[in-house]
């Protein structure tokens, strides 16, 4: 660990992807998130690694499905109508079980949208998003630092699983600018994977990379397989920060930047006099559920802090199985709600009234 | 202690680069900080506006919505961000864009016609970095030290020839009674 510099979450992003080894970039620009291909474009030539924009989001992330077939570490990245477009290739990339980071920088849809910053990508990142049966890693950073460490811990994680995983931030995330520790750099000496397609120099059998499976029990087979991964994954790599949760009668959930204003909200509940806290989902899938299932038990109620017409809300009612009411508070459409919002939100629950 | 400061003007009057030396203050002093644009498809002419957080602790918001100090640097800036201002804070108007009073009484207010120092000057493209130099003399969580090593740092490699003016805008400012 070296320094702390000044830097952008996109750029940040970029900078620790290449630490952590990755050498091929494949994506097409869009605002949020131009800044990581722009930084990307600066640094690849220099280190060696690929730089590549593509013709479109569908190219990229075709490309992304190749260089993943070969056991490199490899990303695109995009924001929200892209990431859209994305989903045929993120689904057969699930499907064959090959690992690649996928980054979100989330603006307001749905359609074309808006350039301002959302989270209304929850279900889509959260619960697949292409068509058939599979999950993705999602983390979700709320500060420039952990735009950092998220991004190696994804590329972690997505090796470790074999699954693509996919860093959703927001456009404010990514713009923003905070002081970072960026990681030290990864060895990126190549490991031969027992999996990746790199050429068999007719000495050991073929690698085969593929998602078609037409026979029904075999097809079943691999979703079987996957999804006992998965349950593994859910049991063992859910990560949360808890925020004075240790007394807390109420209970605010929030990821990113809707976290960073609730923070100021827990804060100036607490100067009220109510007991308040936060959990905070840094994985999004798999999602917290025991954190949140252990305090239900302890408080009277949940609010639900999200830039989108309510989408986490959903799992923190299944996580709790409807045993406590969840007061919900959000905005929409690249609109982000204040402190006063929020702390609204609390008070409402707690009982008080809505002013 | 927590500083919250919003600039707010026109596109292309500097609003991001004033922000980004005052974050780079926050940085050379080991401070907890962020920095954080209005970002749209607005260029030049549009509204710009930039939060910047200085604290002793770790920052929760990004976003300022009530500012400690308001940097003002046209018309609908003062007339959007006038009433969101902290009681007691502090208000900075470049008088030179903008005709009228604050018309807060719970409010310091500090009136520099950067704009038109910055022409008298020949420094027209610098009047944010002449109300950053008022900042730095009227406002005690920015400290005069270290300022020609914030300027290096914001002013980029290939813009070093840029240094010297930027130091001058500040002195201008700094000097401005």
């Amino acid at each position: 660990m070296g320094n702390k510099v000044l830097m952008k979450g996109n750029e940040a992003i970029a900078e620790a992807a290449i630490r952590s080894g990755c050498r091929h970039y494949l994506g097409y620009p869009i605002t949020p998130q131009t800044e990581l291909a722009a930084y990307m474009a600066k640094r690849m030539p220099k280190i060696g690694g690929v730089f590549l924009q593509a013709e479109s989001e569908i190219a990229a992330i075709n490309m992304v499905y190749g260089v993943a077939a070969t056991g490199r570490r490899v990303m695109t990245s995009s924001s929200s109508p892209g990431i859209s477009l994305k989903q045929e290739g993120i689904s057969y990339i699930a499907g064959s079980d090959l690992p690649c980071l996928i980054v979100n920088v989330q603006r307001g849809g749905p359609g074309l949208g808006g350039i301002q910053p959302s989270q209304s990508d929850y279900f889509q990142a959260t619960k697949g998003g292409g068509h058939g049966d599979y999950h993705l890693i999602v983390v979700a950073p709320s500060s420039v630092q952990e735009m950092a460490q998220l991004t190696g811990l994804a590329f972690d994680l997505a090796e470790k699983y074999r699954m693509p995983a996919m860093l959703l931030a927001d456009g404010t995330v990514g713009q923003m600018m905070e002081p970072v520790e960026l990681p030290d750099e990864k060895d990126v000496e190549f490991t031969e994977k027992d999996w990746a397609v790199t050429g068999t120099k007719m000495q050991r059998p073929h690698h085969i990379v593929n998602s078609l499976y037409l026979v029904p029990d075999e097809l079943e087979r691999k979703n079987f397989e996957r999804f006992e991964r998965y349950r593994r994954i859910q049991e063992t790599e859910a990560r949360y920060e808890s925020f004075l949760m240790d007394d807390a009668e109420i209970c605010v959930v929030a990821f990113g930047i809707a976290a960073r204003v609730s923070k100021n909200a827990v804060l100036a509940a607490r100067a009220e006099g109510l007991k308040v806290g936060m959990i905070r989902p840094i994985t999004l899938w798999p999602f917290p559920s025991q954190a949140l299932k252990e305090a239900a038990d302890r408080v009277k109620g949940f609010v639900s802090v999200e830039l989108s017409m309510g989408q986490m809300i959903e799992d923190i009612k299944l996580a709790i199985s409807c045993r406590k009411p969840v007061e919900l508070v959000n905005r929409a459409g690249g609109m982000i709600m204040s402190p006063d919002e929020v702390l609204a939100g609390i008070r409402k629950m707690n009982g008080g009234d809505n002013q | 202690m927590t500083t919250g400061i919003l600039i707010a003007g026109f596109g292309g009057q500097g609003i991001l680069f004033a922000g980004k030396f005052l974050a780079n203050m926050g940085m050379l002093e080991g401070r907890h900080l962020s920095w954080l644009p209005s970002y749209g498809p607005e260029m030049r002419g549009g509204t710009a506006n930039c939060s910047v957080v200085l604290s002793d602790d770790p920052i929760g918001s990004p976003i300022v919505n009530h500012p400690d100090v308001l940097v003002a640097m046209n018309l609908p800036s003062l007339d959007k961000y006038e009433d969101e201002v902290v009681s007691g804070g502090t208000i900075f108007v470049d008088s030179s864009l903008i005709g009228r009073k604050v018309k807060r009484a719970d409010v310091r207010v500090i009136y520099i016609p950067a704009t038109q120092l910055a022409h008298e000057n020949g420094i027209a493209t610098l009047a944010n970095m002449i109300i950053v130099g008022k900042m730095m003399k009227e406002c005690d969580f920015l400290p005069y030290d270290g300022i020609e090593q914030a300027v290096r740092t914001v002013v980029s490699a290939k813009h070093a020839d840029l240094f010297d003016v930027n130091m001058k805008a500040i002195g201008i400012g700094y000097q401005y009674q």
